[in-house]
């Protein structure tokens, strides 16, 4: 962009020299001052005094820039030497016309010449020029502002203490909400070819890491079409049509969803992705009561409602981080309060996973030798989570039906909030997860992997 | 760059949505114009917090007011930059005001001068952004680009009249930043 000096605070400078608009385009580079030909600058003087601006300081007509010099096109240098021999006569009509292209100092020189002669006869464009000049001084790169995620929330929060809602987004919707939102904000940044920049989606399957590479359009397509399952439940239309939707998992619909396109996604998929996320929040806004029960289908399990934007928030999150990486912003955690959340629902679907990863041979037969009945407490690892954000959760190891139990704690890990998440997002592995360990070997190994299952694409 | 235009409907229907008390509307809302609002504060007071603090205002009082917004005044974007405008300058000239009477340094006619130029500032960012995008992209390329008349038509391309006619009618429109008042559209109450 331009370089800067002398463009912004130019315009009717207070320091009272009656210079008010001087420097006003290319202040800064090599481009002002010295116009070539004489004649430019005597033109420019004719128009001084002739008149007044708004607080009535006698202002002077700035010099323009020379149009081309220092770019090295061609087309100045012949103009010039004319305008030094012969000098152009225009009429006032077409000088008029000129008089936009003269102040931003992109007409031949030849013409500026010529306009300024003018304008030492013609107070109408003399006034015109003046105004048009002073309008190039408010010309000024835009400076790209971070707005801060968090003042979204700032800015709902203060508002509804002065006129609560009558239709809130139910608490379990807002980190979806946010998160989104947060995302956005980082989409809005990022420029046309960044949308294609390469990224490697990564999660944990049985024993392994495994991943999948995409794009950062891919990746916004894969969560519009997971999304796509909580839209679809609640009964806003489904963005997978026809046969694709057929595909009832998260990763077969990304899959059919990438397949079904000739071309690659682009950044048009952030408006369709963008307004599902807006028309998700406004239907659980409404029918929030009684819908929060309501079963999300993933294909191969289900999840309450609630539980599902909070899956969805967690996501988002770290997909968002995934793009962040890719396009090398910062990103950073969601607010403690929804991190909270995020690791509760982690922490609650557990030992729901660890059973089903005991029924295929994943994990070490507990349940076998430690019979617990539904609703008594059972072995239990205490998982702590340290940071912002984080809390303790006794995790039942041998059924899903078993209550945590402090007295029948077996094991103790301690891991950092984020650290934790990047675990259940399958981006850390389970050896390499910085946990603090005491007590059962086989347990806290059951945990740490059961925890890294439940990343998926 | 410009917020994409969106047709009055969605205007209207914001407004209705607002009124009703449907949180999640004033969130879409915050996503459509939050960094409009945030940009025009800071471009007047030049300050992150004070910027935050009118974002704050500016939406608290659209939420507690939906009703002052008239749809047939114009797009709901020009009344909350109008409402944006008034707030801001008016929290800076009580800012500067209190340093004046704290014995800070400069007069009161500096005072007035500085409201007026961060006031013209922001009025001429949203001018800039609201413009037709044809004229913005001729400013751009004459401007920032460098590029003359010609090179601009070339590069648009349109005529050379055209490209003039651009120019001019570009630099009057932004020229309207110093006359006083709110930008066009206005009308918003605070």
């Amino acid at each position: 962009m331009n370089d800067g000096s002398g463009n912004g605070g130019s315009v009717n400078d207070d320091d009272g020299d009656g210079d008010g608009v001087r420097g006003g385009p290319g202040g800064s580079g090599g481009r002002s001052g010295d116009v070539p030909g004489g004649g430019s600058g005597e033109g420019a003087g004719g128009g001084s005094g002739g008149s007044v601006s708004g607080e009535g300081e006698p202002l002077r007509i700035p010099m323009p820039r020379a149009s081309v010099e220092d770019t090295g096109r061609p087309l100045p240098e012949l103009d010039a030497a004319e305008s030094r021999a012969v000098p152009l006569v225009l009429e006032h009509r077409v000088l008029k016309a000129l008089l936009g292209a003269w102040a931003l100092a992109a007409c031949s020189a030849a013409e500026t010449a010529a306009v300024e002669e003018h304008l030492g006869e013609c107070g109408a464009c003399a006034d015109e020029a003046l105004r048009l000049r002073g309008a190039v001084g408010l010309l000024h790169p835009v400076e790209p502002l971070d707005l801060d995620p968090g003042l979204r929330t700032r800015v709902l929060s203060s508002s509804f203490d002065r006129r609560p809602p009558r239709i809130p987004v139910p608490v379990w919707a807002a980190p979806y909400d946010a998160e989104s939102a947060r995302l956005d904000a980082l989409l809005q940044d990022i420029g046309d070819a960044e949308w294609h920049a390469p990224v490697r989606l990564r999660w944990f399957e049985g024993e392994g890491p495994t991943s999948r590479r995409t794009t950062v359009a891919g990746v916004i397509a894969h969560l519009l079409t997971v999304d796509g399952l909580v839209a679809a439940a609640l009964g806003l239309g489904d963005p997978l049509t026809g046969e694709t939707a057929k595909a009832l998992t998260p990763a077969s619909r990304t899959e059919a969803y990438w397949k079904s396109s000739h071309f690659p996604p682009t950044r048009s998929i952030r408006s369709p992705w963008r307004e599902q996320t807006h028309n998700i929040v406004r239907t659980v806004s409404f029918t929030g009561g009684t819908t929060g029960k309501l079963a999300v289908s993933y294909g191969d399990f289900e999840l309450p409602l609630h539980d599902a934007m909070l899956d969805r928030a967690f996501e988002c999150w770290v997909h968002a981080g995934d793009i962040a990486e890719a396009v090398d912003y910062p990103y950073d955690p969601p607010s403690p309060r929804y991190l909270n959340r995020m690791i509760d629902l982690a922490a609650r679907m557990l030992p729901v996973v660890l059973a089903d990863r005991r029924r295929h041979g994943l994990a070490s037969p507990g349940g076998g030798r430690h019979l617990v009945g539904v609703g008594e407490p059972g072995r239990s690892l205490r998982l702590e989570i340290e940071g912002h954000g984080g809390g303790e959760w006794l995790i039942a190891l041998d059924s899903p039906g078993a209550v945590g139990s402090a007295e029948r704690e077996v094991a103790h890990i301690a891991l950092d909030g984020v650290e934790f998440c990047q675990l259940a997002a399958g981006h850390v592995s389970p050896e390499d997860a910085a946990a603090g360990q005491l007590g059962d070997r086989e347990a806290i190994r059951d945990v740490l992997f059961a925890t890294a299952s439940l990343s998926r694409m | 760059m410009a917020t994409k235009d969106a047709p009055p409907r969605w205007d209207r229907k914001m407004q209705q949505r607002l009124a009703r008390g449907e949180a999640a509307a004033l969130g879409e809302l915050y996503d459509r114009f939050g960094s409009l609002v945030h940009s025009l504060a800071h471009r007047v007071l030049g300050d992150e917090s004070a910027a935050d603090g009118i974002t704050r205002e500016v939406f608290a009082h659209v939420w507690e007011h939906p009703d002052a917004y008239d749809p047939k005044q114009g797009p709901l974007r020009s009344w909350v930059a109008a409402l944006t405008h008034r707030l801001a300058v008016r929290r800076l000239r009580a800012t500067e005001t209190a340093a004046l009477a704290q014995g800070g340094q400069g007069s009161t006619e500096e005072l007035e001068r500085k409201v007026r130029r961060a006031s013209v500032a922001a009025r001429a960012d949203y001018i800039v952004t609201s413009m037709p995008a044809p004229l913005r992209a001729a400013l751009e390329l004459a401007y920032f680009q460098r590029r003359d008349y010609r090179q601009t038509a070339v590069d648009l391309g349109v005529t050379e009249d055209e490209a003039r006619r651009r120019l001019r009618l570009g630099l009057q429109l932004l020229s309207t930043a110093h006359d006083a008042g709110a930008p066009p559209g206005a009308g918003g109450g605070a």
